[in-house]
């Protein structure tokens, strides 16, 4: 490391009303060094680099970059520094060309012809083949996450900024990224690094700085630190890992034939001939880069886009007619990604949202009448058995913490009895302790004779409380194998490998 | 019933102008969607730049400053939309229509006096010796300047949507301004000016009614042009050439029915009045096939909050 920093931060803080987003955070970054940022969701990354990147002011603290003051008034203050970012939801525009994309996010763009040109020369020196001229809607993820990169390239940054880049990605696409990002320290571009995905970071960064609660709790060089040490500082107390007895699995419970459908949306990707039997007390894991059907297949077992007769045979009963209120009285619940307005109605409250999944099963509507006092008891259920932190039932959704409202999301289908569970990213945002307990929850509910399907973008997690693995790659699912004994390397390649990628000229 | 009555060159001078508003005030709106925001006040931002510029051309005697103070009239009124929709983040829809019936009204209010009186009239823009050519002479250059500057309008806002950094900005805060603003593009602003310009551009539409096509001042006179214009910038896909093809058609339309009635055919006259309307929508929704056109922060609030 040299002497003087490429970036110094001393003192930031920044303060919303009811919660301290960052409360005295320095950090240091020497020119082309990899520094990881980690910490839970809420921990006050994206607020850091926020300001950064201009976007947030601080209330307080200083920045310097080179030895002398930065304060970006704006993002274009920090791109005319040498700050470029690769925001964790793209910041592209799906209806605009790639080119079009890239100029958007330069300060002086040039012709767009030449641009193509620049945009071409660019993406070949780095390894990242990208057509100029392809409408962004029509990228697959990986290939939009270029389309980001690209626009930060071509700025020539002294710090990029990378905020959950490999979310979205497959094993294969993360290690091409992965070289690029060397390629790029190696020329003495620094790289903030925000991920929770420890291992990448063991195997990426440099350095590490540790956030919990707005506050810097650490700081370590992830090649010499366990990934569980690093996760037990940001949670900041020892974890439990999901433990799962040994069981055979039962008769099979669901049974998927050659299940399509159409996606209901333009840019959406059809179910194609999809077949899959689960079990009593199996767990399915279903992973598979977002944007390959998890959605279309979550509507189509839930009931939501109801498919044709024979498709999906639940204990002998032809189902996939059915709507997801005569499926839910069967057994068949689901409980959908999205958690504020999907899973859950954000300004209802608990025992409205617990009464919206739970009337048929639980009996709390009785000839057209809605009984609330059995609701409230439900909900209150929910609530005491789950651990969901919160003042108490008559909340409403949007109230709860991302890793509480998914705990009652999650916990209001388990406590219905399922005999069938999908469950689709159970875990997405949710800070580590909660994650365990959730995945606890699921594993117990098929040690109790369910059958369980999990679909995530989470490979550690599916891998974690998986029988079978499963991936979905275009709208098709690969043959289930069992999970254990997986490589990374096999998983890849079920999941569609790398996408039209090719590996960096390093 | 008399056909030959109908003078061809006379007809189509004539919907070149029956176009004119309707050209206005769809361009106008067009850069508004662009932008991704919905104005239904279309209609009463062009019933205030009619009575706006009926009584400047008035009271100054000049129809140019008339057409100039309709384009205020009209943005000063859009502002008050930009102020509810981008300031307070009230509902877009319910706002457009408040703008409308309050415009409807106002228009009414400041137009008292003015009934019955004819407006300075302007003059052909002279093209010399283009005008005597037989036929295209009368068709094409015989018309006041108002008109061509619709017509050059159309071509602008294509060119500086397609090939200025200015348009591109314009698109993608209405494809998705959140996305715009992490990029640090100034969305309320951009969308502030955008619903300026399409309350200028509704003002001349407007006062293109009362100074030239009809040539007076009555209460509600726009009579639902506003609103066509609003079913013009969807059936035409977003599209300014499309845009301009529809509002041919509805005046060309318009002008024919006008003339079969003058012809006397035997068609109900209530047939007649509302063909264009029905013969535009329809022609629109066949050509515009692809229905993802649409800006797709459309008609939604946006507020920095994350």
């Amino acid at each position: 490391m040299t002497d003087t920093p490429l970036l110094a931060l001393s003192g930031l803080t920044k303060a919303y009303p009811g919660v301290v987003a960052n409360d005295g955070v320095s950090l240091r970054i020497a020119p082309g060094e990899v520094h990881a940022l980690l910490g839970e969701n809420g921990a006050g990354k994206s607020t850091l680099v926020k300001m950064i990147y201009g976007l947030v002011k601080p209330d307080s603290g200083k920045m310097e970059m080179n030895g002398s003051a930065y304060t970006p008034q704006e993002p274009r203050d920090a791109r005319a520094a040498g700050v470029g970012m690769v925001f964790q939801h793209f910041s592209l525009f799906d209806a605009l060309s790639v080119a079009e994309n890239i100029a958007l996010g330069m300060e002086h763009a040039p012709k767009l012809r030449r641009l193509s040109h620049q945009i071409r020369e660019v993406s070949e020196a780095y390894g990242l083949p990208l057509s100029p001229d392809r409408i962004v809607g029509d990228l697959s993820a990986g290939e939009r996450q270029r389309v980001e990169i690209i626009r930060c390239l071509l700025q020539d940054p002294k710090l990029l900024i990378m905020d959950e880049p490999t979310s979205v990605l497959t094993p294969q696409e993360v290690e091409i990224l992965f070289k690029t990002l060397r390629k790029l320290s190696a020329e003495g571009t620094a790289i903030l690094y925000i991920s929770h995905k420890l291992e990448e970071i063991r195997n990426l960064c440099d350095s590490a700085t540790i956030l919990r609660l707005g506050r810097v709790v650490g700081h370590c060089t992830p090649a010499h630190t366990t990934a569980r040490e690093m996760a037990e500082m940001m949670v900041g107390s020892t974890l439990k890992t999901p433990t799962r007895a040994g069981k055979t699995p039962g008769k099979v419970v669901l049974d998927i034939q050659r299940l399509s459908a159409k996606s209901p949306s333009a840019f959406g990707m059809p179910l194609r001939e999809i077949t899959v039997q689960v079990r009593a007390g199996e767990v399915l894991g279903i992973g598979g880069v977002a944007g390959n059907g998890q959605d279309e297949l979550l509507a189509a077992l839930s009931g939501e886009a109801p498919c044709a007769a024979g498709m999906i045979v639940f204990d002998g009963q032809d189902v996939g007619p059915l709507g997801p209120t005569a499926r839910r009285r069967l057994g068949i619940l689901t409980a959908p990604e999205e958690r504020l307005g999907h899973a859950a109605v954000p300004d209802m409250t608990l025992v409205e949202n617990a009464m919206l999944t739970g009337a048929a099963r639980e009996k709390l509507e009785r000839r057209g009448m809605l009984d609330w006092q059995a609701a409230k008891r439900f909900a209150e259920n929910i609530v005491a058995k789950f651990d969901v932190r919160t003042p108490g039932a008559a909340n409403v959704a949007r109230s709860l913490s991302g890793g509480n409202l998914q705990k009652f999301v999650i916990g209001r289908e388990v406590l219905q009895r399922p005999r069938v569970l999908v469950v689709n990213q159970p875990t997405w945002g949710v800070d580590a302790s909660a994650a365990a307990a959730i995945r606890q929850a699921l594993l117990d509910l098929a040690e109790n004779g369910a059958a369980v399907i999990v679909v995530s973008q989470d490979l550690d997690e599916l891998m974690e409380i998986s029988d079978l693995f499963a991936a979905l790659n275009e709208g098709r699912l690969s043959v289930p194998r069992p999970a254990q004994g997986l490589t990374v390397e096999e998983i890849g390649l079920m999941m569609g490998g790398a996408h039209g990628m090719e590996v960096a000229h390093v | 019933m008399d056909l030959s009555a109908i003078n061809p060159v006379l007809f189509v001078a004539g919907f070149l102008v029956a176009a004119t508003p309707l050209i206005f005030a769809a361009l106008g709106e067009l850069v508004v969607e662009r932008s991704g925001v919905l104005n239904l006040g279309v209609e009463g931002m062009m019933i205030i730049g009619a009575i706006c510029g009926f009584a400047a051309a008035v009271e100054t005697g000049s129809p140019l400053l008339g057409f100039f103070a309709a384009a205020v009239g009209g943005a000063v009124l859009s502002l008050l939309f930009a102020f509810l929709t981008q300031i307070t983040l009230a509902n877009q829809v319910a706002s457009g229509l408040a703008l409308t019936l309050f415009g409807l009204g106002f228009s009414a209010l400041l137009g008292q006096r003015y009934v019955g009186i004819k407006p300075p009239r302007l003059p052909e823009v002279n093209f010399g010796p283009l005008h005597d050519i037989p036929v295209l002479g009368p068709v094409l250059f015989s018309h006041d300047i108002i008109l061509y500057l619709g017509l050059a309008l159309v071509v602008a806002v294509w060119a500086g949507l397609k090939f200025t950094r200015a348009g591109l900005v314009l698109r993608a805060v209405g494809e998705s301004h959140d996305a715009a603003h992490a990029l640090g593009y100034k969305v309320v602003r951009i969308r502030t000016l955008a619903i300026m310009f399409g309350g200028a551009c509704a003002g001349l539409g407007g006062a293109y009614i009362s100074l030239i096509r009809v040539p007076q001042w009555t209460e509600g006179m726009t009579a639902g042009v506003g609103w066509i214009a609003l079913a013009l910038v969807v059936f035409a896909s977003w599209k300014p050439w499309r845009l301009l093809l529809g509002a041919y058609l509805f005046g060309g339309i318009t002008q024919l029915q006008l003339n079969l009635q003058g012809a006397g055919v035997a068609i109900p006259v209530e047939y007649l009045a509302m063909s264009p309307y029905v013969i535009t929508i329809l022609v629109l929704v066949v050509l515009s096939a692809d229905k993802n056109a649409a800006p797709a922060s459309l008609g939604r609030t946006f507020h920095a909050s994350n």
